[in-house]
This record gives C-alpha cells, structure tokens and sequence, in this order.
C-alpha cells in the first residue's frame, strides 16, 4: 500500500486537480442536467409538426418528387439537404437557401409529408434557450479553444478521480463503505458524504468525463479527416459546374445495396460550398445497432448519370470518437437511462460541492490527509510489532 | 468517540464495495450499447446500483 510520502503526493494531485477544475466541472454538470433530455424538452416546447395519419398503404412519394414540391415552393431557391428524422419518417425536411453558399441562419428548412406532398411547414430557426445551455456545455462561447480547454479540465477530472481513489482508502480505515458520521463536526460528515457520493461515482463519472473530452477533439480531428481525405477525393471535381441532381432514390437504393445494415439519414445536394462536391450527392448514412447509430459515414455519389458510388474508408480514431458520443450523452438505453445519467449526475454534483466545502471549510484538506496518511503508518508500525 | 474503536480494515475489505459498484456500473454503461430490449432494461438495473448505494447509505443511523 501507499507510504505516508507517496499518499502526500496522491492528496496533492487529488486537490489540486479537484480545485484547478472544480468550477468548470460544476458548470459542466448543472449545464449537462438539462442537456440529458435536450430530446424531451425539444418536443415539450417545440411546435411539432405531425404528419397526417394515412393508411399504410400509401406509399411514399420519391425524394425528386419531394425536391420538386420544395422547389415549387421557393423557385429561385437552391436545395441543400433533403433531411429525414428519426422519430417522424413521414416527414421529409429540405433546407433551401436564396445564396448557393448557405448563410448561417438564412437555412429555410420546408417539411414536406413524404406520402402526401403536402407542405406542412417551415422549421423554425433553433435559437432557444436548450442551445444557449448547448453551447455554454459545449465551448463556453469560445469556440475551438473554448473546447479544448473544458477536453483539458476533463482530464483533470480524470486525473481527480483516480488520485481520489488512492486517497479514499486511509479515510476508510476504520469505516464502513457509506458511514456518515453525524455526531461529529460538519466537516466529517461532508467528509463522509464526499467519500461515498465519490466512491458511488468512480465508473460513471470516469467514462462521462473521459468521453466528453474526447468529444472535443472530434471536431479538430474530423476537420483533419475531412482536410485529408475529401480534398483529394473531390479534387478532380473541384470548380466543375454544380450537377443538376437526379434519379436521387436510385442513388439511396444504390448506397443501400452497398452498406445493407445502414440508415440514410440525410442527403447533400451537389454544391460549390465545401460541405459537400459539385458533381457527387453526400448520403449520410448510419449504423442500425445502439453501437453504430451514431457513426455517420457520408457516401459519395456521382451524379453525372453513371451513379457511381464511392465509400470514404473512415479512419479508426473518428470510429473510435463516434462510438464513444453515446457514453458521454446517456441517450442509448431510453428514458430510464436518462433518468439515471440525471440522478448520478446530481450524485456528481454533491461530490463536487462537498469537495469545495472541504476544501473552503477549513483549508485543511491536505493537512488533514497526509495526518490520516501517518497515523494509518503508525497503526500499520504498531499492528506489525504486535502482530 | 468510541471507547474501542474497529479493527482496521485491509485495502482489499475497503475497496470490496467501491470495486462491485465500478464493476454493475461498467456492465450497465456497456450492456445498453450492445442491444436494445432486455440489454436495456439490464442497464438500468446495474445502473440502479450506484444511485440506490448514494442515496440509501446516507438515509442509515450511524
């Protein structure tokens, strides 16, 4: 077991990386409360639109037909994304914008019922408080930096907990797991609600905090991806004029028959904007397993009448990063696991005001600590002589 | 202040509780990830765990 000098330094780090993070993890995890049913509270004040009721029967319409409708409705529009949601597949969204290269904001996104044809509506622009609370969570407002910077106090979170797994142990000498002593002063009774809630926690918050910040290294790292690879793919394409898109359901059918075990979640019009190619269609497809589901993988189609199809080889580590998004979210396993993520989100919570009152209550949390580690050392010596 | 006080524990009695929580934990964060269905409903019971061990321990006499 750790030496008196060597539990000094582990209360050392456990502090001091507790209290450099403290402030950012306490915002990250009252911010990421409501962020947990960011999908609930959507539907609750959004306007939904709801696709009429049909009989099954009725097919639905092609996408070109859905394109058209769309167009007839904006004319002098240009078509950028034909959306399909998951909770309502009878709802087809197009995103139309006046210039060919979208301004942010300026995206009118039409849904269209994918077996009526019927215009059922404009999605309003997302400026609510949930993306303010998004953002915040996100970057802080800071954008990349911002990002990186809360990846960073995730590590440290990190580094907390597993110095704070090495210091538990000399608190819990003469303890049973999950004492709270009440007779004695606050300070050890927050001491003992600090090593519980914490001792509770260790596996969640290690996983939500690690994978969270791996998150912020998903955009960076798929920007290099996408740096790297669709250049050169699209290269030969690149100026060419924009390809009047057509036989759009061929195309899907086409990359359906390529990757059987996939959603097409939604489809990039050919375009001079850097999101997507002049001359091919982008079909973002997904895993159908809670594993894959959120690996999107954009498939290229060329729309020069051949409806060639190319799948990008997506590197590991953005594999790695996609598959690790549903541990950091909780939004895998229905609502009971979202009530979960909330209730050991609120455990995280009082893990981290404790330790701040710990630490402000007295000033005396290394003192403390490192007395603890040399009386354990002396009843260890003393153990040993009798023994 | 307890006129005897317990035996000390050794680390492996410490971390016994602690380890088993990590353990249901881990087995509920992942279970949920390889299916839908009883893997779900498995989830939520492991994860039940952690939470059930924070809020009833403190709700204990001492």
């Amino acid at each position: 077991m750790a030496s008196a000098r060597s539990l000094r330094i582990w209360a050392f780090v456990h502090t001091w990386t507790s209290i450099i993070s403290m402030v950012f993890m306490l915002m990250l995890c009252v911010m990421g409360l409501p962020l947990i049913f960011h999908h609930e509270i959507g539907e609750l004040f959004e306007e939904h639109v709801v696709a009429p009721k049909l009989s099954e029967d009725i097919k639905p319409k092609s996408t070109d037909e859905v394109i058209a409708t769309a167009k007839r409705l904006r004319p002098a529009d240009h078509v950028l994304l034909v959306n399909w949601r998951e909770d309502s597949p009878a709802v087809v969204v197009v995103a139309m914008s006046e210039t060919p290269i979208p301004v942010p904001g300026m995206l009118h996104r039409i849904q269209i019922g994918a077996r009526t044809l019927s215009v059922l509506g404009e999605e309003p622009a997302h400026f609510g408080v949930m993306d303010v609370i998004l953002k915040i969570h996100k970057d802080m407002y800071l954008g990349l930096p911002g990002e990186l910077f809360l990846g960073f106090m995730g590590l440290l979170l990190v580094a907390a907990i597993i110095s704070g797994i090495v210091v538990y142990a000399p608190f819990m000498r003469r303890l049973d797991f999950g004492t709270i002593r009440r007779r004695q002063s606050p300070r050890v009774t927050w001491l003992d609600l600090h090593n519980l809630t914490g001792a509770a926690t260790i596996v969640w918050l290690l996983v939500v905090g690690f994978t969270g910040s791996m998150n912020t290294l998903a955009i960076p790292l798929y920007d290099l991806w996408r740096g790297q690879l669709l250049p050169v793919l699209l290269q030969p394409y690149r100026g060419m004029p924009v390809a009047t898109p057509s036989a759009i359901d061929e195309a899907i059918a086409r990359v359906r028959g390529k990757l059987p075990d996939t959603t097409v979640t939604s489809v990039t019009m050919p375009t001079s904007a850097r999101f997507g190619s002049p001359q091919h269609l982008v079909v973002w497809t997904k895993g159908t397993s809670p594993l894959t589901a959120r690996l999107l993988t954009p498939v290229l189609v060329a729309m020069d009448g051949s409806l060639n199809v190319i799948v990008p080889e997506m590197p590991w580590y953005l594999r790695a990063l996609q598959t690790s998004r549903p541990l950091h979210f909780g939004d895998y396993g229905g609502l009971p696991l979202k009530i979960l993520w909330a209730l050991l989100d609120v455990i995280a919570i009082i893990v981290l005001v404790s330790g701040i009152y710990l630490w402000f209550a007295k000033r005396k949390f290394g003192v403390g600590l490192s007395r603890e580690a040399s009386r354990h050392r002396d009843e260890r010596a003393a153990e040993a002589r009798a023994g | 202040m307890k006129a005897h006080p317990k035996p000390l524990k050794s680390t492996r009695e410490i971390f016994r509780m602690p380890l088993l929580i990590g353990i249901v934990s881990t087995i509920g964060l992942v279970s949920a990830l390889l299916g839908d269905g009883i893997w779900d409903a498995l989830s939520w019971a492991a994860l039940g765990f952690p939470v059930a061990a924070a809020l009833y321990c403190p709700t204990r006499r001492s």
